[in-house]
């Protein structure tokens, strides 16, 4: 991270070097807003990869639905979430990824007021 | 001459518009948050303006990652709504006010906020959904004409808060100086506190939450003079949307009174609110 990005403790800071690495990724996933890029994806996902240059990590982390490993690999939450739809996949959900915790656990934090960080 | 009549508050969280959209505003899960609503919407069907200006973000959208605009205006005539990946919003499309739009864009341009220019839009649930906390069965067509403004909440470096409520002063003065006159009504969306990823995701942080909505009317200076990391560590990675609030009280005058406001938790992943105010006339203006 440059010196001017702040560093916040479990908190990802999308900042133009995340950008720069998640470039690809992103893209990909931008793409899903149009509805016959979506279907070409569920028609063939590694060929769908093939065409936006990921990284040989970034590509296994698609296919494989690492989604922490994603948002590590430069994805910024706003595209990666649209991938996750297409898996029917909630925030609650990837909440509950990100956080070690299962969908119903994250779900009845956050019922409960949310995770408190000091 | 145009007016700000009110100025709204509101998160602009996805599930919202879902809960309106599904009819399921009257489940347990959401019913408090309408409840909520209720007050305000039924003042702001009685002070109906003749425009919304909606400041908002774009999520992966209209604006994707190889450009960035820090600040930008919508000039069209007419905004499509996106579908964002998973199907348009059934909600009508977003008719334009270009005559206010070019007005805007040239005084905050000669104000010294180079906006940049969107003559083609495809809004996303960030100018949506706040449409609907106004207005929730437009039938087949909203109440008024919008002009979205965007900003960057995205990637880092978002602008300053100090920059968000300068740039609400400037649109304020320039909404003030538009011959035609038109009740105006500015919106300030997104918030509050809530992160999306990373270890810290389902943060809710009620304090500042509290803070942010009593100081937004009484003292918005103090909240401009917190800097993005404050916003990142106490509100999370998104709760910093919270900096567009500030555009919209810079727009409004300097005497303000609180109609309504609610805070409930949790919408989704983030803790919602709305707080509207109204614009008392015949105070004198600062800027």
């Amino acid at each position: 991270m440059p010196a001017s990005t702040p560093e916040v403790p479990g908190t990802y800071v999308f900042d133009v070097a995340q950008s720069n690495r998640g470039y690809a990724l992103n893209r990909l996933c931008g793409s899903f807003k149009h509805a016959a890029n979506r279907e070409r994806f569920n028609a063939d996902e590694a060929a769908y990869c093939d065409e936006f240059g990921l990284s040989e990590e970034q590509r296994e982390a698609v296919l494989q639905r690492d989604w922490t490993r994603m948002l590590d690999l430069g994805g910024s939450i706003f595209y990666v979430f649209k991938l996750a739809v297409m898996d029917n996949k909630s925030m609650q959900d990837l909440g509950g990824i990100f956080t070690g915790m299962t969908t119903e656990e994250f779900v009845n934090a956050l019922n409960a007021g949310g995770r408190s960080f000091g | 001459m145009a007016e700000v009549i009110w100025g709204l508050a509101t998160s602009h969280v996805p599930s919202i518009g879902a809960a309106m959209d599904n009819q399921k505003t009257e489940d347990p899960y959401w019913k408090p948050l309408f409840d909520g609503y209720a007050p305000a919407r039924a003042w702001m069907a009685e002070h109906t303006p003749d425009v919304a200006i909606i400041v908002y973000n774009d999520h992966a959208n209209a604006i994707e990652l190889n450009m960035t605009p820090m600040f930008a205006i919508g000039t069209a005539d007419a905004y499509k709504v996106a579908d964002e990946g998973w199907g348009s919003r059934n909600v009508p499309p977003v008719a334009g006010a270009p005559e206010l739009s070019d007005h805007l864009l040239v005084s905050l341009v000669d104000d010294g906020f180079d906006m940049t220019v969107c003559q083609e839009l495809e809004v996303d649930h960030g100018l949506t959904v706040p449409l609907s906390v106004y207005c929730p069965e437009p039938g087949e067509a909203w109440p008024c004409p919008v002009v979205p403004i965007l900003v960057n909440v995205i990637q880092y470096p978002q602008p300053t808060a100090a920059r968000c409520l300068a740039l609400g002063e400037a649109l304020g003065r320039a909404i003030r100086s538009f011959p035609q006159d038109l009740k105006v009504a500015v919106f300030g969306t997104g918030g509050m506190s809530h992160q999306l990823a990373g270890a810290r995701a389902g943060l809710i942080n009620e304090k500042f939450d509290r803070m942010f909505l009593e100081t937004i009317e009484t003292d918005p200076a103090a909240l401009a003079a917190l800097s993005r990391e404050d916003y990142i560590r106490e509100a999370g990675s998104e709760g910093i949307e919270l900096i567009m609030w500030l555009v919209m009280r810079g727009a409004m005058g300097p005497a303000i009174r609180r109609v309504h406001e609610t805070y409930h938790v949790p919408a989704s992943n983030t803790a919602a609110a709305l707080a509207l105010f109204e614009n008392l006339p015949g105070a004198a203006f600062r800027y």
